[in-house]
């Protein structure tokens, strides 16, 4: 078994999916013949089909709503949003059709929305955006964002095969810079479940995607500089989140900073502050500390992006913040 | 898709003065050369630029697409405060509106006193005094901001036109749709410019629409069309003074669809592994618009190649000039992100573990590429 990439990952997933079920069908822009912006569907449609991998029109409303009837009849389409940010021109369709089916109407919705998603790229404010947050509030629709290659492929699969319908946001700034050798058969990450990505004593850092890539080199450093043991726990999962990993490891650490490289207001960040706020207060040794990008349009240009977006030294100094109390 | 170009059949120009085609003097039919070449130039320039990484983000080309850009553009009336929204492949349309090279270069390098301070990048920006409003990516969201735009002329009574660029792409979409209709249903002043040539990204336009031509669609949502060779500029821009002058008279919108073609990829690192062998060159030898004109500037109007070599010769000091002046500019100060969000306050505070820190990080590392293929 060799290493491959992130993207090499998430490609390896949909085509043993598609091996597996003949219900599982690709649709999207230049996913075809050209093989995506990315390339993640190169070769599919070659090995499958125009039928099950469809050059759709530049159309996220029809897209999505689509992908919604067929899975009504029981296929499983996985949709590719060119970039994630055009994922809001179907906004529509996901919160108000897709995600309230299964409640209003009885209606099943298996399907999969997945697309290149982050910064750290220099791809400005339409080619980089991170719209998890936007999503987590709407009830019915599961979000997965993995951080390793290993975690892209399980939860590819696993987003397939769910009954639901599962946003997979993939970072573009991990796609060729993250290599690992895959674990063998019929590899399935679960949903919902968070994975400690670093066992720690001392601080607990709670995060997912890129930052924890970010978050481990953070960790070294502390650990080199300071002496100091931190445990970086990776979420992988947004909805449903881990609550019961995340009361672990405050148990554990009493202190706990949390990253993301969406922006603060309304970001993730909030949301799993509170849940600790509820089930575990009593074992907290410190305020809970936010690592985040700043309220903003992420900008172009590199000493801008740079200064908006989270950075290893940002999460170093918040950790030593912590450490101190 | 692409029909077989017809030669453009301009009425001579006499040497005394008289007009050409589409009412155009001599001096003018100069103007639609000189943005052409510029256009080609600079772009030319940006490539350069590109492979020097000097270009933070990606490169549009929009090579054999230049006459659709100026001849449209070059229809609005400029004193009359004309507005118009361009797409990744109008920059002849801005130049024509009055952007300027310094301008362009500095957006692509991400300079900080680029005309939007490093934050957006290409040709993503505008200018409303000088008649043009910056796009975003989400394709078609133009359209129905037009409307509004045009839709303000109406309401204040002033004279005034708007034109919106889509290519066949953003045809699809959802947007264009809703703001089409709506600039239907209200009469507005607006020309709406479908660039249809032929592919969007990798996509052919068999696969983005089952309509026979664009201009189809107009039946549909009840507006006047008007169609043209886009590798013709005075055609181009004989169609769109039409559509223009429809809407200045009160006659609404007008799709106007110019049948042109891409010669590059979508972007710099497209590999157009998907063209038909042979187009690319078809088109590049048999339908060059710089190159069509030039031969009708010299056969119907006299112009001596010595004036065309001249004009060359302008632009590419303009050029010069301008990359001198964009390279030597700053980038932005790290902290100007936090600047003007909102109109009160304005700016962010700066979160508290970047308090007192002038950067984020010591270098600005250029990322060796978005991800994408073979960069």
């Amino acid at each position: 078994m060799s290493e491959i990439t992130y993207l090499e990952a998430i490609r390896e997933g949909l085509a043993e999916e598609m091996e597996r079920d003949a219900n599982v069908f690709c649709l999207g822009e230049d996913i075809g013949a050209y093989g995506g912006a990315f390339k993640v569907t190169e070769g599919l449609q070659s090995r499958f089909g125009e039928a099950r991998v469809i050059d759709t029109p530049i159309s996220e409303a029809g897209i999505i709503g689509a992908a919604a009837g067929a899975a009504h009849m029981g296929l499983r389409p996985v949709c590719e949003m060119q970039f994630i940010d055009f994922i809001s021109c179907g906004y529509d369709m996901l919160t108000n059709y897709v995600a309230t089916a299964r409640y209003r109407a009885m209606l099943p919705c298996p399907m999969v929305v997945r697309g290149p998603s982050g910064g750290y790229v220099r791809g400005g404010p339409f080619h980089s955006q991170n719209p998890e947050a936007a999503f987590l509030h709407t009830p019915g629709l599961k979000i997965v964002y993995p951080a390793t290659a290993s975690d892209a492929k399980g939860l590819i699969k696993a987003a397939i095969r769910d009954e639901d319908c599962v946003l997979f946001f993939e970072h573009k700034y991990l796609y060729r810079r993250i290599k690992e050798t895959m674990p063998e058969g019929d590899h399935i990450t679960p949903i919902g479940k968070a994975r400690t990505a670093r066992e720690g004593k001392d601080v607990s850092i709670i995060t997912y995607a890129a930052t924890v890539w970010k978050s481990l080199e953070a960790a070294e450093q502390l650990e080199r500089e300071d002496g100091l043991s931190v445990e970086v726990i990776d979420l992988r999962s947004l909805a449903p989140m881990d609550d019961d990993a995340i009361v672990a490891t405050v148990r554990k650490t009493n202190r706990v900073l949390i990253v993301h490289e969406d922006t603060r207001t309304g970001g993730v960040a909030g949301e799993i502050t509170a849940r600790i706020n509820e089930l575990a207060f009593e074992w907290l040794d410190a305020p809970i500390l936010r690592v985040t990008a700043a309220d903003v349009p992420l900008p172009y240009s590199p000493p801008l992006e740079d200064y908006v977006l989270p950075q290893t030294n940002d999460i170093v100094k918040a950790v030593r913040r912590l450490a101190a109390y | 898709m692409n029909k077989a170009p017809h030669e453009s059949a301009a009425r001579a120009e006499t040497s005394n003065g008289a007009t050409a085609r589409g009412g155009l003097g001599r001096e003018q039919l100069l103007d639609l050369y000189y943005y052409m070449r510029l256009t080609r130039s600079l772009e030319e320039r940006l490539a350069n630029l590109y492979r020097q990484t000097k270009v933070v983000g990606g490169l549009f080309r929009s090579l054999g697409q230049e006459a659709d850009a100026v001849g449209s553009a070059y229809a609005l009336d400029r004193s009359k405060g004309d507005i118009l929204s361009p797409l990744i492949r109008n920059l002849g349309s801005m130049l024509v509106q009055g952007a300027r090279p310094v301008e362009i270069i500095k957006q692509y390098m991400a300079k900080g006193d680029s005309p939007t301070r490093g934050r957006e990048l290409n040709i993503h920006y505008g200018d409303l005094v000088r008649g043009f409003i910056g796009q975003i990516s989400q394709l078609g969201d133009m359209v129905p901001v037009m409307a509004g735009v045009t839709l303000s002329f109406r309401m204040r009574g002033e004279d005034r036109v708007g034109l919106v660029y889509v290519g066949d792409g953003a045809t699809s979409t959802g947007a264009f749709h809703e703001g089409i209709n709506f600039a239907a249903v209200q009469r507005c002043p607006l020309v709406v410019v479908v660039e249809n040539n032929g592919y969007a990204y990798s996509t052919p336009l068999s696969k983005q629409t089952a309509a026979k031509q664009m201009i189809d669609k107009a039946i549909g949502y009840g507006v006047a069309s008007e169609q043209a060779d886009g590798n013709d500029v005075v055609a181009t821009y004989e169609a769109t003074k039409r559509a223009v002058d429809r809407a200045r008279a009160g006659g609404g919108v007008t799709l106007v669809e110019l049948i042109t073609y891409r010669r590059k990829g979508h972007a710099e690192h497209d590999n157009q592994s998907y063209v038909p062998a042979g187009e690319i060159e078809r088109w590049a030898t048999t339908n060059d618009p710089i190159d069509r004109f030039a031969r009708v500037l010299s056969s119907d109007h006299g112009v001596a190649a010595s004036e065309l070599e001249a004009i060359d010769a302008r632009i590419t000091a303009e050029i010069d000039s301008a990359t001198d002046i964009a390279d030597a500019s700053p980038m932005p100060e790290p902290a100007d992100a936090l600047v003007g969000i909102y109109a009160d306050p304005p700016a962010e505070k700066p979160l508290w573990f970047r308090e007192g820190v002038r950067a984020a990080v010591e270098v600005n590392e250029r990322p060796s590429s978005w991800g994408t293929h073979d960069v």
